[in-house]
């Protein structure tokens, strides 16, 4: 596996979608964590669609990268939804002792779609191209290591 | 116990003792779930063994047991050791920035569970999962 590749982020309007396809090592998450967060800045996502269904497995380092990614998103003011987590894992995920407490799961993309608002109702609706270049730099995104 | 073996010191590593164990657990015909936490149990220990020991090594096999086929796996490294288990053990308790979630985690993910470490003697820890 290259050491430095990256997970894809793709962008349709206010949403960012990511879609997790291999198996990631530790550095490749906190890539992962660390481009999220600079996106929804850059672009002022209001949500974020994680999409984990090609997981084999979510270890403590995965459960804790997704559960930092939600709660920076939310001082970002875009809310996070994870999606597909297959059966086997979230059972693992348990008894691991790992709650991912106040990341919001769905069971498919569709449904995980329908509880980012700001894409199923008001797309792009009242709020202009805001100028999001705020006081938050990606800087401040890196997890101490 | 016939041995694959993944040196431990990188991320990367950490990945590979994911794979040759979730090998080993689909040919000792171990059903989904318990594939997942064997593995994850390892991706716990291969981490700690690259993060806390220093580095290592992996070996891993099948086992039998009269009709039973089970996957043992070992991690080793001869870095500082674990002074203190019963804390180590304990949900919570890092000396790193983790969650201190791996160590007890990985060992309710496995039927049996084996250290042996003495400060400064290195951190030997063998998990079985049987089928
Ligand atoms: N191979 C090892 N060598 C030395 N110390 C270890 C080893 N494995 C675990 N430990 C000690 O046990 C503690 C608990 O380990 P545990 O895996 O539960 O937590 P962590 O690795 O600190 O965080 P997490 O795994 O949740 O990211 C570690 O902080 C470390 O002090
Ligand atoms: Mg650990």
């Amino acid at each position: 596996m290259d050491g430095d590749s990256r997970i894809p982020i793709l962008r349709m309007g206010r949403l960012l979608l990511v879609t997790i396809q291999v198996d990631m090592h530790d550095r490749m998450a906190v890539a992962l964590q660390e481009d999220l967060t600079g996106q929804i800045v850059r672009t002022g996502a209001t949500g974020v669609l994680i999409d984990i269904s090609a997981l084999d497995l979510v270890d403590s380092f995965i459960g804790r990268m997704l559960a930092d990614i939600a709660a920076m998103a939310r001082v970002l003011d875009a809310a996070t939804v994870v999606v597909g987590m297959r059966p086997a894992v979230a059972i693992t995920l348990v008894e691991l002792g790992l709650s991912l407490e106040g990341v919001q799961t769905a069971l498919n993309v569709e449904r995980g779609m329908a509880l980012l608002p700001s894409v199923a109702t008001e797309p792009d609706a009242d709020e202009g191209e805001d100028e999001d270049d705020g006081p938050v730099s990606e800087a401040d995104a890196a997890p101490a290591r | 116990m016939s041995g694959d073996e993944v040196a431990l010191s990188s991320d990367e590593d950490v990945v590979r003792a994911r794979h040759v164990t979730r090998r080993l657990a689909v040919e000792a015909g171990l059903r989904l779930v318990d594939q997942t936490k064997l593995v994850t149990a390892v991706s716990e220990l291969a981490r700690n063994t690259v993060i806390h020991g220093g580095g290592g090594v992996l070996t891993a096999g099948l086992v039998h047991d009269g009709p039973r086929t089970g996957v043992r796996v070992t991690c080793q490294d001869e870095g500082p050791g674990i002074a203190d288990l019963d804390r180590a053990f304990q949900d919570g308790y890092t000396t790193g920035n983790g969650l201190g979630l791996g160590f007890g985690g990985a060992r309710r993910l496995v039927h049996d569970f084996d250290v042996r470490t003495a400060p400064g003697q290195g951190t030997t820890i063998t998990v079985v999962r049987w089928g």
